[in-house]
């Protein structure tokens, strides 16, 4: 440390006592509840977080910290629903192609530096340059943001991005193409600024403890990597007088029961339920044993491809295997955490999205049963001439049980013969993405709180469409459902022509299963996507 | 000695050659590259990335540089996994703390061993050797993943007397759980070997004379037996030592030790190439390296072997 860091240093921590103990031992100003004299949340992450840098980070734990360490133009309040972060709000030009932002006046960056429009510019068009080749550069093509597809590409300069700052208040975006969930993707980390100074004087070590600049409510103080990752209030913060946790410590623990024990043993405030064992948590910690619905889907995509075994490109086939499925022994008996059975590919908890009704989910499991008999028998199978296929999923105790309960649920009820193959992660993705399989497994995360983000990896063009289904009728409808209004019928449509076609068979939608702490207040249970902020949280006094 | 020593070392360095060609090969043969992920990526981004760290190269020149950088900057490359990290910074972060518990562990293991193991020799077919045979035997039967999460809920949760994983800094109470479930079962092992060797070589002809010529029990075993009773631990030691300074990814899954063992696990799964190779390079070098000072420690204790 040279003396004027040691100066910031001494600065920060005058600034930090001075605040800190605002609400220490008093009470919460909205719920009154009286708080905990430690404001310390300590949370339990599998494994370390690939990035703290907004434009690089790719992974939930990484995004867990930046959105703490960092505040983009529009933050998610519990619900999930914007509200305003660096930007007070925003305005969106008749064509829809253009979107003003304008920003407030008291944002800072840790360092004192005010944060201003010219920031979020130098870190949009960072996050496309092909000379730092994020991981998520993609994310900015998504947005449709102008010409960022073809930098990434190498086709044009930087400098030619859709993104402007006429003033350091404003900043002005244009998209190639109206955008209906445009603003909901601004509370994304890619989209999170960067401190222009800081990243070029440090260049890669920027995002070190020593070196991190940042504007978000805390400040990165440690990380020991494969340790533990700890964040401190940013007393710079424009609202750092209605932050109430003082830290926020991250701990990397692989072994999710080890991380129980250590729960049990009040190391931690929050960790993950192994598979299984939510219903006795349940008994022993009501109240802090929770489950909730996540934005996330869990099935099995048949390999339509010419690769593809020529028995799946019958219809029949298909829909019987999806129909013999009993799904409520996946979600009840195997799982036990609060999942959902899933007969749609996209999450009923989806924003402005409603779950159409599809023959499957009306009938019962026995009429389900004898309908799948049925068409396989039409199909041309019988138990002279059984149905054979391979299945993989990657190497974990939890997939290898549903795909045992369902090549057992087929071999009973349909007299079909599967064959298990479980591979290491990187293989099955290399596997999965050059059709090298019949069935395999799949899982899809939300990228943004919109039905889009399921329903495109059915399209055509999409690069995550493994089984590589193929249907213009879809391709065409998601094609309108971009510029659309009113969006719901033409989800609704889709979804019927996939529980029609069986491309996929849909298994169950996630459920966040966790051991919370009691007197962790403020966990945001009803944000589906989990962006939490630690600012939004608070210690309740025991 | 010396000349031989000044051979082995030379026969060191196309071993390790060797051992770091045949590793950048299979990585390159198995499945899947350090960009492989749940969103493939698109073409343009992944030829951006790939050009970035000269993956983009043809595999030679990828060796050549590899090689090149080592010896003219001591550089083993970047992390593709971890941007803000270089495969220095990671077996520099790692391997002291690996080395810490391994050192220790491998103190405990030792002096336990060979002292459990010499005393049920001597004390051979009484109470104290039964007890020792059936403890080691049960620890061995107990492997340390077992063992770990065993510790955790026991010294954690129901007794609260220790924390139940991290390293901060090494402090001692971070340390006992590591250092129990990773030399329990090495304890077991050098006690049989031990004890076994001792009573070999107290019922050979040169202790009945050293005994016969009215020397005190415990000079016979210090001055005569010790020494050649020890050749085959020795011999076991040494790939041991390795094996513990080296790591142990057990340990450091579940006590998030943030050691090296678990960081060369990551790399392999990550596909993580240039840390994968700056470990096995660490690993190969200190193999040979103890299986050196284990040869010379034989001339020591055996002076029948000559170099």
């Amino acid at each position: 440390m040279n003396s004027t860091q040691k100066i910031l240093a001494a600065m920060l921590l005058g600034a930090t006592a001075a605040t800190g103990s605002a609400f220490a031992a008093g009470t919460h100003p909205v719920t009154g509840e009286a708080l905990a004299e430690h404001q310390v949340f300590t949370y339990r992450v599998l494994d370390e977080h690939s990035s703290v840098d907004p434009q690089i980070v790719e992974d939930v734990s990484g995004s867990d910290v930046v959105r703490d360490l960092f505040e983009g133009l529009m933050n998610q309040d519990a619900q999930g629903r914007l509200v305003p972060g660096t930007a007070t709000g925003y305005t969106v030009s008749d064509d829809k192609l253009t979107y003003t932002f304008s920003l407030r006046d008291d944002a800072k960056w840790s360092n004192g530096d005010p944060v201003v429009a010219g920031d979020f510019v130098y870190a949009w068009k960072r996050a496309v340059s092909p000379e730092l080749a994020s991981p998520y550069s993609w994310f900015m093509e998504l947005m449709s943001i102008e010409n960022a597809a073809r930098i990434i590409a190498g086709d044009l300069p930087v400098d030619e991005l859709g993104v402007s700052a006429p003033d350091d208040r404003t900043l002005v975006v244009s998209l190639s193409q109206p955008l209906p969930y445009f603003p909901q993707m601004v509370t994304h980390a890619t989209t999170f600024p960067v401190n222009p100074a800081v990243v070029e004087a440090h260049g890669a070590d920027w995002t070190k403890p020593e070196n991190i600049v940042s504007n978000g409510a805390y400040v990165l103080t440690e990380h020991i990597p494969n340790e533990r990752s700890v964040r401190e209030r940013n007393p710079m913060y424009w609202d750092a007088e209605n932050v109430i946790l003082e830290r926020t410590v991250a701990l990397v623990i692989n072994d999710e029961n080890t991380a129980l024990t250590r729960w049990l043993a009040g190391e931690l405030d929050r960790t993950e339920v192994p598979a299984g064992q939510f219903p006795r948590l349940q008994k022993e910690y009501p109240g802090e044993a929770i489950s909730f619905p996540r934005l996330c889907n869990y099935y099995y995509t048949f390999n339509l491809s010419e690769s593809g075994p020529e028995a799946f490109k019958d219809v029949r086939v298909r829909k019987a295997l999806a129909l013999a499925v009993d799904r409520k022994i996946i979600t009840e008996n195997i799982l036990a955490g609060g999942q959902i059975e899933a007969f749609t590919f996209t999450p009923a908890a989806t924003a402005d999205f409603e779950v159409p009704d599809v023959e499957i989910a009306s009938m019962s499991q026995t009429e389900r049963d004898a309908m799948a008999k049925a068409l396989l028998a039409e199909a041309g199978y019988s138990p002279d001439n059984p149905l054979k296929f391979e299945m993989i999923y990657n190497t974990s105790e939890s997939h290898k049980r549903i795909a045992v309960a369902m090549s057992q649920m087929w071999k009973q009820k349909l007299g079909v013969e599967t064959t298990l193959a479980n591979m290491e992660w990187k293989t099955f993705l290399e596997v999965r993405a050059n059709q090298g399989f019949e069935l395999a497994r799949g899982a899809w995360c939300g990228d943004y709180n919109e039905a889009s983000t399921f329903l495109d990896l059915l399209t055509s063009p999409s690069g995550y469409n493994d089984g590589k289904y193929s249907n213009a009728m879809v391709d065409e409808l998601m094609t309108m459902a971009k510029v659309a209004d009113d969006t719901q019928a033409i989800y609704t449509k889709v979804e019927q022509v996939i529980a029609e076609e069986v491309p996929i068979i849909p298994i169950y939608h996630y459920a966040g299963v966790y051991m919370l702490d009691s007197d962790v207040g403020g966990w945001p249970i009803n944000n589906i996507e989990q962006n939490w902020y630690s600012k939004d949280l608070y210690k309740i006094a025991e | 000695m010396t000349a031989y020593i000044i051979r082995r070392v030379l026969v060191a360095v196309p071993t390790l050659v060797i051992l770091i060609v045949l590793c950048f090969v299979l990585m390159q043969v198995a499945p899947g590259g350090p960009f492989t992920s749940e969103r493939p990526l698109p073409p343009q981004v992944l030829a951006n990335i790939e050009a970035r760290y000269g993956l983009d190269q043809p595999l030679w020149k990828q060796m050549w540089d590899y090689l090149v950088g080592i010896v003219t900057r001591f550089d083993f490359g970047p992390s593709f996994a971890y941007r803000d990290r270089d495969v220095n910074d990671i077996i520099a972060q790692g391997f002291p703390v690996t080395l810490t518990y391994g050192l220790i562990s491998f103190v405990v293991a030792t002096v336990a061993g060979m002292g459990i193991g010499v005393v049920a020799a001597i004390r051979h077919n009484t109470w104290l050797d039964y007890i020792a045979v059936g403890a080691t035997f049960s620890a061995q039967a107990l492997p340390n993943f077992v063992m770990a999460p065993i510790l955790v809920i026991v010294f954690t949760w129901q007794l609260g007397w220790l924390p139940g994983g991290g390293w901060n800094g090494g402090q001692w109470q971070y340390l006992v759980m590591p250092v129990i479930a990773l030399s329990t079962s090495y304890v077991a092992s050098i006690t049989r070997i031990t004890r076994s060797s001792m009573l070999e070589t107290l019922n050979s002809s040169f202790i009945r004379t050293a005994r016969a010529k009215g020397l005190p029990e415990h000079k016979v075993i210090w001055r005569h037996a010790m020494k050649p009773a020890m050749l085959p631990v020795v011999s076991y030691l040494g790939p041991t030592f390795v094996a513990m300074i080296t790591g142990s990814v057990v340990i450091d899954v579940y006590f998030s030790t943030g050691g090296i063992g678990r960081a060369y696990v990551d790399s392999a799964l990550n596909r993580d190439y240039a840390v994968m190779l700056g470990v096995t390079i660490l690993y190969g070098g200190l193999t040979v390296l103890f299986n050196l000072l284990v040869d010379v420690a034989y001339a020591w204790l055996d002076p029948k072997i000559r170099y």
